[in-house]
């Protein structure tokens, strides 16, 4: 068993135990992005390209200065551009680095059929496995935040990692160490949350946004990407930064009671047949059918 | 094949000690880290060559500088000991590493004629003999050696130096002094960052 299994402490599709549940004392590290001094210059796009080797593709323009709609396989962290109106007819931009939130609660990890596929570190990050990852895709209908992407051609789904092999190596992500103005911070949660408590509360008390607060969605255990948002009564301002995220119902009820209901029909069933035979032996042919099977 | 059932006793038994021996196992790897492709890479510390900010950054090669090896280049980030970005990139920056790997780039001396529409290949030589021989036709045809109320001021005003921001002290010094000997006045190389 390899040192990184230990500091493991949940496995998608695993029956049993989980070797490093509770055996290592760690802190949860988090991302902290403040959306109100972030300016949208995408260095964190291109030092995530840079740092995870990303293969090249097609940018798409859609109107905005945005790289492309959506995140893709091959592109882990996207700043989203969203024109605001706002009160008095004036316009403001939100912008919002897009990327893996690394739920506590992740609904990728409960979603996902396969042994191994993705696992959560005991320090917050979700990571996957692609070594074991079968490309049903399933993690993709269980993620709130539209995150996880099928490469059709390997058939596996990739996303952004946290950088683990940097975090894991005492560096912070890449993207952190990017951004210009600062908007990027990393370190432990409660040192972020504490960071981005006082800058809401800034905010509020001297730069007209009464509405400034903190984005860390309860639905799905807290995540490991916080973000301080100038409006954060309306987060689907964001591009569609859902309000209270959660793992879909599908995904709960498929995982919990079905599954459950499952394997009692199933053996159930087996028990049933073993005590079918014990009380009623095998099945005997009736004589006629015997007897029309010997004339034909 | 009809196996007896010793054989397959010794068969079964021989192949799970070869299992045993060479590390067969069933499990899937739950976590394989990724290997740090910087690990024991060479830092080299450099300067982003675009704008008049000047950022540091720093060059990451595999290979420890042995005789034997050819550095190559894997990864370029800031440098956090600099103290204009400590650390930070911008996304040109940030992706310098695209300017050293790149099918594009530029790797010898290219002319382009007055009027014409192609860049052609040039050697060092032949590039440096036409730039001096220009040089020393347009201070020539142009220099001023007194001004209307008959100063002595012996100026090159045909020729402008632009210097760029990757460009040190030491270098900017040689510019200065080797501009002011041919009496080039409009100078420029950004040494106000």
């Amino acid at each position: 068993m390899s040192q990184e299994t230990l500091r493991i402490q949940k496995i998608s599709g695993h029956a049993g135990t989980v070797a490093g549940e509770g055996t290592q004392r760690e802190y949860t590290i988090c991302k902290l992005i403040d959306t109100t001094t972030c300016i949208g210059c995408k260095a964190c796009e291109v030092a995530c390209m840079e740092w995870n080797d990303l293969p090249f593709g097609e940018t798409i323009f859609g109107n905005t200065y945005q790289t492309m709609p959506e995140t893709r396989w091959n592109y882990w962290n996207l700043i989203l551009f969203n024109e605001h109106e706002r009160e008095d007819g004036s316009l403001m931009w939100l912008m919002r680095k897009n990327q893996c939130m690394h739920c506590a609660d992740p609904g990728c990890l409960a979603a996902c059929p396969s042994d191994g596929a993705i696992v959560q570190y005991t320090n917050g990050i979700v990571d996957f496995q692609q070594a074991n990852c079968i490309g049903c895709g399933y993690c993709i209908t269980g993620c709130p935040f539209d995150i996880p992407k099928l490469n059709p051609q390997t058939k596996r789904v990739f996303k952004c990692t946290l950088c683990t092999d940097r975090v894991g190596e005492g560096l912070e992500p890449a993207c952190i160490k990017s951004c210009p103005t600062g908007c990027l911070h990393f370190g432990s949660k409660d040192d972020m949350l504490d960071l981005a408590e006082k800058r809401a509360k800034q905010l509020r008390d001297h730069s007209n946004y009464p509405n400034a607060g903190v984005y860390d969605p309860k639905g799905v255990g807290g995540t490991s990407v916080v973000y301080v948002l100038h409006d954060a009564a309306n987060p689907e301002l964001y591009g569609g930064l859902p309000k209270d995220p959660h793992i879909p119902w599908s995904v709960k009820l498929w995982k919990g009671p079905l599954k459950w209901l499952g394997n009692v029909a199933m053996v159930g069933g087996l028990i049933g047949l073993f005590v079918h035979y014990l009380r009623f032996g095998p099945k005997d042919r009736d004589e006629e059918e015997m007897k029309a099977e010997t004339k034909s | 094949m009809n196996p007896t059932r010793r054989d397959f006793l010794k068969l079964t038994t021989v192949g799970g000690a070869a299992a045993a021996v060479f590390g067969f196992d069933l499990k899937p790897a739950y976590a394989q880290l990724r290997v740090l492709k910087i690990a024991r890479a060479n830092e080299t510390r450099s300067t982003c060559p675009y704008c008049a900010v000047g950022c540091g950054t720093i060059i990451y090669t595999i290979g420890d500088r042995a005789k034997n090896v050819t550095a190559q280049v894997v990864h370029v980030e800031g440098d956090p000991d600099h103290p204009t970005n400590r650390g930070t990139l911008c996304p040109k920056g940030a992706s310098l590493e695209q300017d050293i790997l790149n099918d594009r780039r530029l790797l010898k001396p290219q002319v382009r004629r007055p009027g014409g529409t192609q860049w052609e290949d040039i050697s060092w030589d032949d590039a440096l003999n036409e730039i001096a021989a220009r040089v020393k036709k347009t201070r020539d045809e142009s220099f001023i050696e007194k001004d209307a109320n008959g100063h002595t001021v012996n100026r090159t005003e045909s020729i402008a130096w632009i210097g760029g921001c990757t460009d040190t002290n030491e270098f900017n010094y040689l510019v200065v002094k080797a501009m002011r000997a041919l009496g080039v006045v409009h100078l420029e190389n950004q040494a106000r960052v």
